[in-house]
């Protein structure tokens, strides 16, 4: 079968090529490919430059594959240490109460060194939004086991599989968070498709939107591939994460606001 | 300027400093001896232009120290000794992004959850980094709750001078004890939010990054260079010590904090027996007054080190005086103060014993 090419004269003129926003840098990423931090990272960037905020907008960066995220993030951030990016996005958040902060964490980082940041950062409220990347794994130390690695799942620490008896069950931090009155918007998205992507966006969006309310925090889980550290290639990556991740951890809304007037 | 004078805490005074030196944000977590800090903040905060906020843990409140100074706010924190051994992970990574802060270390007795009287076993981490890697902190010893309320401002005056974390090293006792305090007005220590602070990136510069990491060895060996060539200029202009009665000293007392303020009282009741006694106290711990105490080690004939510990900053003074006279070393530890009446026992052995074959 003939693949078509689409060379850049053939794309001029068309209003059909992806232009790269301002709110991106010029630098490669450095994932690997496939992987769908490069995806969450685009999106969140196009968001800030759609609504235009970029420079009310400061990103904190978490300990994991993303620790760069701010090679690429062409705003203001801070990189915070292992676990700890959403109590580093309160202490901004709470000295810049006018701006729009978000934090971007691994399921390590976020749900098993810094459960009990992440915890009570959305039980305070905080008025920032979390960006969850859950790949079910230690990405950037090499594939070890994650909390929210599956039962059975492979990993470098569970070369057996992930023995429930032994080392527990797959976390879901994110229904766990929703049941905190603190929570405004939680919700579980991917970037696997082209219609996740969509989703996924429309989630980011609201997000940050909802951010301007100061009702609380909004917490988005992108449920995500590791090809590397699942040792898949990118196209079966996306496969197992549709037929094994989304059923442990099913996309959709967990908790959307209340409309005004319609009470809890 | 005008000083306001109170009765109060050292706690206390020093939460009140911290408004008047224009804090814009505290996080801290509850330990005894130092609650007082975040209570009477928390008090204040309805009436004054700042922010208190209770963390989950001293982790977190590190983390949030991170963020708000690097959002160029002027910050602080405070414990009492197993608090600050769980914010040294954080402590390291402000330290590497050189960003301004304020710690106050209320310490209390040790290892372990140890006894919550007062105690200085906490020189080694604060004095020697404490965290992971090479930084410092400057440090900071009051003796006094006039000093717990002063060093606030020096402290905020140092940590952004030299773009790093400052510490109040103080103990149980001073936190909790009241004494007269001749407070600065507010107002009087001016801030402006720092051009590389992350604010937000306006069109015109590009992003403001606070960051500790540099994988590529050699610009991580540059970070380095700067910390340490901070650090020298600290120990070159910095240096703070208090110096009693050493000039014609033969037994000259080293102490710092608390039992600087029992070694005074000591050396006064030697000088009443006719033993030439002195004091040096060294006030900044880091940078520590070495080449004064090198000074001293010329003329006097021994020293006596007196410290609530098992011997700490004993180490930096036998370095100081580099093996030119003898360094005696008296500790009490676990929360128990020596009396005045102990060192000066400890004194007059040690004059009977060296200084009278000396002589
Ligand atoms: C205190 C501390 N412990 C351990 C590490 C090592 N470490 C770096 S990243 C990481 C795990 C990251 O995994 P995850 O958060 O799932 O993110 P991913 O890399 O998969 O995106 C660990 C354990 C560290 N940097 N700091």
């Amino acid at each position: 079968m003939e693949t078509e090419v689409l060379t850049p004269e053939v794309q001029e003129g068309f209003d059909c090529v992806y232009n790269k926003p301002d709110t991106l840098t010029d630098t490669r990423f450095h994932y690997c490919p496939g992987c769908g931090h490069g995806v969450a990272h685009r999106l969140l960037m196009e968001v800030i430059a759609e609504l235009g905020i970029q420079e009310e907008t400061i990103g904190v960066a978490p300990v994991g594959c993303s620790v760069f995220a701010y090679h690429y993030m062409n705003i203001d951030m801070q990189e915070a240490a292992h676990g700890r990016a959403s109590a580093v996005a309160t202490g901004v958040k709470r000295v810049l109460p006018d701006k729009y902060v978000f934090s971007y964490q691994g399921d390590g980082d976020l749900a098993a060194i810094g459960t009990a940041e992440t915890i009570h950062t959305v039980n305070r409220g905080e008025n920032i939004l979390m960006i969850f990347i859950n790949n079910g794994i230690y990405g950037m130390t090499g594939g070890q086991m994650a909390p929210t690695t599956l039962a059975n799942m492979v990993t470098s620490t569970s070369p057996y599989g992930r023995s429930t008896e032994w080392a527990g069950f797959p976390l879901k931090i994110t229904e766990m968070l929703a049941m905190l009155p603190g929570a405004y918007y939680v919700t579980r998205q991917a970037v696997h498709t082209p219609n996740s992507v969509r989703k996924a966006k429309k989630a980011i969006k609201l997000g940050f939107e909802y951010q301007k309310l100061k009702r609380g925090t909004c917490f988005i889980e992108i449920v995500s591939n590791c090809p590397s550290g699942w040792k898949m290639n990118p196209v079966d990556s996306n496969k197992w994460l549709e037929a094994n991740m989304l059923t442990m951890y099913p996309l959709g809304d967990i908790k959307v606001p209340v409309k005004e007037g319609q009470g809890e | 300027m005008e000083r306001e004078i109170r009765l109060m805490k050292g706690n206390e005074a020093m939460a009140e400093a911290a408004i008047r030196a224009g804090m814009k944000a505290y996080f801290g977590y509850p330990i005894t001896p130092q609650s007082e800090v975040m209570e009477y903040l928390f008090e204040q905060m309805p009436k004054r232009n700042f922010k208190v906020l209770q963390a989950e843990s001293e982790v977190a409140a590190i983390n949030m120290i991170y963020g708000a100074a690097g959002s160029g706010a002027r910050v602080m924190t405070s414990s009492s000794s197993p608090g600050m051994s769980l914010m040294q992970e954080g402590i390291s990574y402000i330290a590497a992004a050189e960003l301004p802060c304020l710690l106050a270390n209320i310490v209390r007795g040790g290892p372990g959850l140890g006894t919550i009287q007062p105690s200085q076993g906490d020189y080694f981490q604060a004095v020697k980094g404490g965290g992971h890697g090479d930084y410092k902190l400057i440090v900071l010893a009051p003796n006094s709750v006039q000093e717990m309320a002063d060093f606030v401002f020096d402290g905020f005056k140092l940590a952004e001078k030299f773009r790093g974390p400052a510490m109040i090293l103080s103990d149980g006792a001073l936190g909790q004890m009241m004494e007269k305090v001749a407070l600065l007005p507010e107002g009087s220590l001016p801030h402006t939010v720092p051009a590389w602070a992350a604010t937000g990136k306006p069109a015109n510069r590009p992003p403001n990054v606070i960051t500790s990491l540099y994988i590529e060895p050699e610009k991580m060996e540059m970070i380095n260079h700067t910390l340490q060539a901070k650090y020298k200029q600290l120990q070159k202009e910095e240096v703070r010590y208090e110096d009693y009665q050493t000039e014609d000293a033969d037994i000259v007392l080293t102490a710092f904090g608390l039992s600087s303020r029992i070694c005074q009282k000591a050396v006064d009741l030697a000088r009443e027996q006719g033993i030439k006694a002195g004091l040096l106290r060294p006030i900044t711990l880091f940078p520590f007054p070495e080449k004064k105490i090198a000074e001293i080690a010329e003329t006097a004939k021994v020293f006596l080190d007196v410290e609530m510990n098992a011997g700490q900053m004993v180490e930096d003074v036998r370095l100081a005086v580099n093996g030119k006279k003898p360094v005696y070393f008296k500790g009490r530890m676990g929360g128990i103060i020596p009396s005045p009446e102990e060192i000066l026992h400890e004194i007059e052995q040690i004059s009977e014993q060296v200084l009278s074959y000396q002589n």
